[in-house]
């Protein structure tokens, strides 16, 4: 386990890659493998998941297949040459430009019927192509069987059955790619004569040479696939002869031409599939079966219990209340923080690194910088391990073996009414999700959503109101001395969340989002696929979180000889005292604009040195909860969205942030609360 | 009683002028006719429009026949068009003789041999014949909306009625197919249904733009 953590690097970064290898390309819909079969051959690393749309751009790494060094690179799920999503059309760009020694298509085995149209698409497209049956196991679970070498006769390409996730039939797939040479293969397809003369007159008109058929290019353009057209007049084609070819066929049919191709290509998969696939009746007299098809009803009953509303309601509090509330926030933030920082930096090690320090350099500026209360090592260094580390940790273990039983795509469809309401449609519960772990990275994956509108009031709700896991962490930790504090806490978010939500449902001009998501059957989580991606995303984390807290003690440390910081604590303690706060509470909200999580530790501080009364924690956790996004958080909305929005969202939620806590403490005070 | 060809085109012109430009009624001017003339004489007679002043009204009984001139005419278009492949200036002019030929009866068969269209080849919509209901009564006992399925029923999809062409695309590309045995597993607080092997998740207004062909037990 341990070797393999060391030799993968870190997780979706695009790097530049030597260029003079030869490309393996993974292609295929979405779930059904191919990060699995990434990470096998390649020495880097792509988070796995059970739920469609987990890779959302590319990964490349580096592997040896049979001795030789190969690039390998990973795509984000498609389901057509013809792309709708953002995330789809990464993959179908990378098609037209590339050469690559092979493309690997990965399909889900029981699906191929689903499936294969993409591969006959693959072949009308001339490119060197492999096909993996995917998921053998669910496949024969299901008594279904597959001829492999039919399909192969069939298909006119090299057919590898596997089960990747087992490692079973990939030394199979590596002897096929190093044995594979690229041999002509027919299009499996002919359309109805009228696509078909369209089809020729557009290759007959395309001069120049791309990385996909003429035949395959002249039928995204009768699709009217918009970077099929960028591309031939990027070339200098004659676009104007081949639009009235277009136009002439598209008078010719009733329905929309990607819906004729679409069907009369699925009548050849048909065909295909009634030759080489066969469901067998149920034997039950074999004991092994009874106990296989005991477990697909065990997992079709589970299945059931999830999606009900009336269970699956209940289901989902006791996960969030488990999950959440007494693994990261009692387990973690209590236990394990607790020892970490009381004792064993608060007691050992900082004394001891305080100690030796100073006795080393006798400069009081310097120990300031690296021992002082804002020290270097004995600020940004302990709480990124005693305080971070494990909130995080806990909350990404958590998170992992939720993705991988396939819970969120249900949850999704459970929620879809309510976030309706608010502007988003069920998918957006992902990133929602996601965000109690680390909005940054939520943000990002707000790509997967369908339309900008939707994608902006996710982004905006995830920087207003989800507090991450660190900050959730110390704040259920502090806020746990009294239930009824924990509870205004909830609510107001909730409110906040809800009401914010609908607003800009209502102010953001657009179609209301769909909702349509495939759900994967649920899984048993696998344990070593859970530590490495806990362990991926931590070290993302980490690599992300310590420089940013090693500059806000460079900054704090500057301010502090300048005098800078004196000031911004007195500016921000203004609107801490309209809160009802104490003015020491501005360096509160002035740490949380480097990190929300640096903020509540800042809390967390003050609270143990009783400086708060209880209704000024509660105050404070609200305002804090609120408040700004982190520092990488607002670069990554900046980034997604723009710099305008990203703006406008802050020139919001400042202000909103110490209203809302300006009601919550008149109220609390005024019906004089006791917590 | 038969309405001569020259009464037919002004119920013809009222009909289309009051149902489709909104206007309450037309003066006898704009039909360059007079009070005296033979087809306005003869529609009084048989109480199809009568005449305030200068001004011309349909009757109830007026302007059911206006209708079915127009049906006729629409229809003829589309017999034109689809089946004898007329030339498109030719295609009015034609109608105009055929809307007289198509009576009752036959343009029902016509509608029938068409297949129910519901617009003309202009894009204006025909107005609906008896035919036409039969019809869709008898094929809505069999397809209807996903929403409408009860729980545990089985079908076949049939067709989408979808008013983006990206969202046809995004369910055609993920296998929601013409032809493939669909079961809904439950219907709230989201539509969920199989599809051969695969589940999916769809909220109401997807549900209500696939349509499914029941199988019968």
């Amino acid at each position: 386990m341990l070797s393999i953590l060391k030799k993968k690097r870190c997780c979706g970064q695009e790097d530049e890659i030597q260029s003079d290898l030869e490309r393996i390309i993974l292609v295929g819909n979405p779930n059904v493998g191919k990060s699995v079969i990434f990470n096998h051959f390649s020495d880097s690393y792509a988070i796995v998941s059970n739920y469609p749309g987990t890779t959302v751009s590319i990964s490349k790494g580096k592997g040896r297949i049979d001795g030789k060094e190969y690039n390998i690179i990973d795509t984000p799920g498609m389901y057509s040459l013809l792309p709708i999503t953002e995330e789809e059309r990464v993959s179908q760009s990378y098609l037209f430009d590339n050469d690559p020694f092979v493309y690997v298509h990965v399909v889900d085995a029981k699906n191929i019927q689903r499936m294969l149209p993409l591969t006959l698409q693959l072949i009308e497209a001339e490119v060197p192509l492999i096909l993996v049956l995917n998921m053998m196991d669910e496949a024969t679970e299901r008594s279904i069987e597959i001829n492999a070498s039919r399909l192969e006769q069939e298909l006119g390409v090299p057919v590898i059955c596997t089960t990747s996730i087992k490692g079973e039939g990939l030394d199979k797939l590596e002897e096929a790619i190093s044995k594979y040479s690229f041999q002509h293969v027919d299009s499996k397809v002919v359309y109805s004569r009228g696509v078909e003369y369209a089809i020729e007159s557009i290759s007959s008109l395309i001069q120049d040479e791309y990385g996909i058929s003429k035949r395959t290019l002249a039928q995204l353009l009768l699709q009217n696939d918009k970077v099929a057209f960028e591309n031939i007049s990027q070339k200098g084609e004659d676009v104007d002869a081949i639009k009235k070819i277009i136009d002439g066929t598209e008078k010719e049919y009733n329905n929309p031409l990607n819906y004729v191709l679409t069907i009369e290509r699925q009548a050849f998969v048909n065909d295909i599939v009634e030759n080489v696939m066969t469901t067998r009746k149920r034997d039950v007299t074999l004991t092994e079966d009874v106990e296989k098809s005991s477990r697909t009803s065990l997992r079709e009953r589970i299945d059931g219990l999830l999606i009900h509303p009336v269970t699956g309601i209940p289901i989902l509090i006791l996960v969030l209340y488990f999950g959440l509330y007494k693994f990261v926030g009692g387990f973690a933030a209590g236990t394990v923080v607790d020892y970490l920082e009381g004792t064993l930096f608060g007691e050992m090690i900082n004394p001891w690194v305080v100690e030796s320090f100073n006795a080393a350099v006798p400069y009081p500026v310097i120990q300031d910088l690296f021992v002082g209360e804002y020290g270097i090592l004995t600020q940004a260094v302990t709480y990124a391990i005693a305080l971070i580390m494990p909130l995080v940790g806990a909350f990404f273990i958590v998170f992992s073996i939720i993705e991988d039983t396939g819970y969120l795509p249900r949850l999704a469809m459970l929620i879809d009414r309510a976030f309706k309401k608010m502007g988003m449609s069920g998918r957006a519960v992902i990133p929602m999700v996601l965000g109690f772990g680390c909005s940054t990275m939520a943000t990002m994956v707000t790509r997967t959503l369908e339309t900008k509108r939707e994608r902006i009031i996710t982004s905006m709700l995830l920087s207003l109101a989800i507090p991450c896991s660190a900050q959730l962490g110390v704040i259920l930790g502090i806020l746990s001395f009294s239930g009824k504090a924990l509870f205004i806490w909830a609510i107001v978010i909730c409110l906040e969340l809800v009401l914010v939500g609908y607003l800009s449902s209502k102010v953001l001009p657009g179609a209301s989002p769909s909702f349509f998501m495939e759900m994967p059957p649920l899984r048993l989580p696998k344990l070593s696929n859970v530590l490495i991606k806990t362990y991926s995303r931590m070290q993302w984390y980490f690599l992300e979180v310590l420089p940013l807290f090693v500059v806000a003690s460079v900054l704090i440390w500057i301010g502090r000889l300048t005098g800078v910081f004196e000031l911004a604590v007195q500016l921000f303690s203004y609107p801490s005292q309209w809160i009802g706060l104490p003015a020491e509470a501005g360096v509160m909200f002035l740490f949380g604009f480097f990190r929300r999580d640096f903020g509540a530790a800042g809390l967390f501080d003050m609270y143990n040195a009783g400086l708060l009364s209880d209704i000024n924690i509660v105050v404070a956790a609200i305002t804090l909860t609120l408040f700004m996004p982190c520092i990488a958080q607002f670069m990554v909305t900046v980034k997604e969205r723009g710099v305008k929005i990203a703006l406008g969202m802050a020139a919001f939620i400042f202000p909103s942030a110490f209203a809302v806590g300006f009601v919550v403490n008149y109220v609390l005070t005024t019906f004089g609360v006791v917590l | 009683m038969k309405i001569s060809e020259a009464a037919e085109e002004v119920l013809e012109r009222m009909w289309i002028c009051t149902n489709e430009n909104n206007m309450v009624h037309v003066s006898l001017g704009s039909l360059g006719l007079n009070e005296s003339s033979p087809q306005i004489q003869e529609l009084l007679e048989i109480e199809n429009i009568t005449i305030s002043d200068t001004n011309v009204s349909l009757t109830d009984e007026g302007a059911k026949n206006g209708r079915l001139v127009v049906r006729r005419h629409r229809l003829a278009e589309r017999l034109l068009v689809d089946v004898l492949n007329t030339k498109d200036k030719y295609v009015h002019s034609s109608a105009c003789e055929f809307e007289h030929i198509l009576h009752r009866g036959i343009d029902d068969n016509v509608c029938t041999l068409l297949g129910h269209p519901s617009t003309c080849p202009h894009g204006k919509p025909i107005p609906e014949g008896e035919c036409c209901k039969k019809a869709r009564d008898e094929l809505e006992q069999f397809v209807t909306p996903l929403s409408l399925l009860k729980k545990g029923q089985r079908g076949k999809i049939a067709y989408f009625n979808m008013k983006e062409e990206d969202k046809m695309q995004k369910m055609l590309a993920m296998g929601v197919l013409p032809g493939i045995p669909v079961n809904l597993v439950q219907s709230y607080p989201s539509y969920v249904f199989d599809l051969n092997h695969t589940r999916y998740a769809v909220d109401r207004e997807i549900a209500d733009s696939i349509f499914v062909r029941i199988e019968r037990d």
